[in-house]
């Protein structure tokens, strides 16, 4: 009996390591770090993958989800010791790190040798030649306006220019009743509010914060930003509490009727409209400089895409990217993030079936997307340093033009 | 017994307690030292984490900080910080405490009183932090109630402002942790024996004269080691701080912990964030190893 069983076990047991062992030959297991699974639908970025891996046989892709800043500490740590995961979820503001610890693959290569169309993508992102990152879903930053307080101040014209934003301002303000023209945010806890709120004025007018590369923060744009921003605060139009405002409070007091103004991501009308239902708002574009006519810069921010450099499975990794950036995969993933597409013949579904994100679709095809952070050393650092400097000029310790020369001064330390 | 057997006795005797205290060492070693040892070790390397090759930096790192004017401001700030906290932790924990041990107060108002005052030690800091930042901001109760009571003619900006940020977090941080000051005290307060008291009712003391010359020294051994744990837990405070105002505005709030956090996670500089952090590291061991020869002494 023994002896019958024992060839019969070792023989299944034979079989199943050989059906184990060929499967695992076949098959690439990608790793995929981001922060964009649990922002999204439950469930449905893994829809994503499973859709991927039976369009390639043969390839896995494993997620490893989490939130923003702990994905940030992640990236950062797996470059430094080399266990980066195969493909990553990307901010502007990390790529020139990660290339400086040589963590990201140079994707001209593949795109080259797979032929793939460059002008169906948005934007490629470079960093010394080398292609690191693709913006796979943009979160632009337009002009929120509330409706009913422009028309109980008499704002009949929705603001074009920085004058008129300026006039509308004012007219919004009834600090009697806890109620602003305008809302700045500048937290040193999330500094953020220096690329959205603040240098998107100058990006608007299609102005730079850089010259040749490098920054140029005492140039006519920042400063003219600079005393725009101190005239909106001498005005008296910004809700109170600047120096620790958060973007989350920003939101809320515009979704309470606290704030007739604020610049903020597209990403947040729906959270607007299940806040506050009744809220009735428009998205015009941020404003620009007398008798500028040209395309308007717009911030955005992104999710990105990248390859690590010390990946055994590029190939397999370009892909997944190719996948993503892919018109109709990307139209389905934006569609569902409620973001712009990064492929740009992809269309979401949303910008025709909802006016305000239809309205903000417009904007975005008549401007391109700026964001001078992207790609620059240490982004977060320089916002802050920047912040500090217009906390001081806020708080009158000094004129715009010195919080541009301390704030280049720093900046320039960090080039 | 031979000679051979009676060393090798001697040794087992000598190795056993060493065996006993293994694992506890082991685990110590492990999530202690090591941690501790590998930042100080950052310290002194050229980009620390970041490069698989780090270079050896000297003590470039200590002398950056060390020249960082915010650095001082920082080391500043969180003396302010945990003094005022201390300080008011005790007073308002010792005020609390002989309430609470008072027989003229009513037992059950007393029992109402012990959940009150002790209800901000159930919070976490997060929460502390959010509770305040509501209570605080321009348009919120406490300037409501300042200015309907005419205490103030406009608005306070109490955490945006430079002038008022860091008595703000410190007030709040005054308010989250005067309970343990007070449960301590109170349990203090209730072991001195009635005797003393009694005795001083003969002699015709007066109610402070008893509290300086009976309650007071009784209560001192209390009084210090908890006066010095404060100092040293109040020192490394971070969550309530980033929370409240991130350090800012400009450095007005800026503490060792949160301007080694922005090393570390915003410049991301980590050498220099291991030398900040070796800097608070030797502070609160000078504090340890006071507080450890104080619990000699008793």
């Amino acid at each position: 009996m023994t002896f019958r069983i024992k060839p019969a076990m070792l023989k299944i047991a034979a079989a199943a390591w050989l059906l184990g062992a060929t499967g695992a030959m076949a098959d690439t297991t990608l790793e995929f770090t981001q922060w964009w699974e649990p922002e999204l639908p439950a469930g449905s970025l893994r829809a994503i993958m499973d859709e991927f891996e039976a369009a390639n046989p043969g390839i896995k892709v494993t997620l490893v989800s989490g939130p923003y800043a702990t994905t940030r500490d992640q990236i950062s740590v797996g470059a430094a010791t080399g266990t980066l995961s195969d493909v990553v979820g990307l901010d502007g503001a990390w790529v020139n790190n990660l290339n400086a610890q040589n963590a990201l693959a140079d994707m001209n290569p593949m795109m080259d040798a797979s032929k793939f169309d460059k002008s169906q993508v948005a934007d490629i992102i470079k960093v010394d030649g080398k292609a690191v990152m693709f913006p796979v879903a943009s979160f632009v930053y337009p002009v929120f306006v509330n409706l009913d307080l422009a028309a109980q101040a008499g704002v009949t014209k929705l603001p074009s220019t920085r004058a008129e934003f300026l006039d509308a301002a004012k007219k919004m303000t009834h600090a009697d009743k806890n109620q602003y023209g305008w809302v700045l945010p500048l937290s040193l806890q999330t500094p953020s509010g220096v690329q959205n709120d603040m240098m998107s004025w100058v990006w608007a007018s299609g102005q730079s914060m850089m010259a040749d590369g490098k920054p140029a923060l005492e140039g006519k744009p920042v400063v003219d930003m600079l005393s725009f921003v101190k005239s909106l605060n001498d005005a008296g139009t910004i809700s109170p509490g600047i120096a620790t405002k958060t973007e989350q409070e920003k939101v809320e007091e515009f979704v309470n009727d606290r704030v007739g103004m604020m610049i903020d991501s597209l990403a947040h009308v729906n959270l607007i409209r299940k806040r506050n239902p009744k809220l009735n708002f428009d998205l015009i574009p941020v404003p620009v400089v007398e008798g500028y006519t040209g395309k308007r810069g717009l911030p955005y921010a992104s999710w990105g895409i990248g390859i690590s450099a010390a990946s055994k499975h590029q190939e397999e990794a370009w892909k997944l990217v190719q996948y993503l950036m892919s018109e109709k995969v990307n139209g389905k993933l934006v569609s569902l993030a409620n973001a712009f597409p990064g492929n740009v013949n992809a269309k979401p579904d949303f910008v025709t079936s909802d006016k305000a994100f239809g309205k903000a679709f417009e904007i975005f095809k008549t401007g391109y997307l700026a964001n001078e952070f992207t790609g620059l050393p240490v982004a977060e650092d320089l916002m802050t340093q920047f912040d500090v400097q217009a906390q001081k000029m806020l708080a009158g310790e000094q004129s715009p033009e010195q919080a541009a020369a301390a704030a280049q001064k720093g900046w320039m330390a960090k080039f | 017994m031979t000679r051979q057997k009676r060393t090798h006795h001697r040794l087992k005797r000598a190795v056993a307690p060493y065996l006993y205290l293994s694992p506890s060492l082991v685990i110590i070693g492990l999530l202690m030292l090591l941690p501790m040892v590998t930042v100080i070790g950052y310290s002194f390397q050229n980009s620390a984490v970041l490069r698989r090759d780090p270079s050896f930096a000297g003590l470039k790192h200590y002398q950056a900080i060390f020249d960082d004017p915010v650095f001082w401001a920082s080391l500043w700030h969180t003396l302010y910080f945990t003094c005022m906290s201390v300080v008011f932790h005790m007073t308002i924990g010792m005020i609390f405490a002989l309430m609470l041990n008072s027989d003229r107060i009513n037992p059950t108002l007393r029992n109402i009183l012990r959940v009150l005052y002790i209800l901000p030690w159930l919070f976490t800091a997060v929460i502390i932090a959010v509770i305040w930042r509501l209570l605080l901001e321009p348009n919120g109760v406490v300037n409501s109630i300042l200015l309907q009571l005419g205490i103030i003619g406009s608005k306070v900006e109490w955490f945006s402002s430079p002038r008022t940020a860091l008595h703000a977090v410190t007030f709040a941080n005054i308010w989250a942790g005067y309970p343990l000051f007070m449960v301590s005290l109170l349990a203090g307060l209730q072991g001195i024996p009635k005797d003393f008291y009694e005795a001083a009712d003969i002699d015709g003391a007066k109610a402070y004269q008893k509290l300086i010359f009976i309650t007071i020294p009784q209560l001192m051994p209390i009084i210090i080691s908890i006066s010095l744990l404060d100092f040293i837990w109040t020192m490394q405070v971070f969550p309530l701080i980033w929370i409240t105002t991130g350090g800012g505005p400009i450095y007005a709030t800026e503490v060792l912990s949160t301007y080694t956090y922005k090393l570390a996670f915003s410049s991301y500089n980590l050498s220099q964030a291991s030398a900040s952090a070796v800097v608070i590291l030797l502070i609160s061991l000078g504090l340890t190893l006071f507080y450890i020869r104080y619990q000699k002494a008793r």
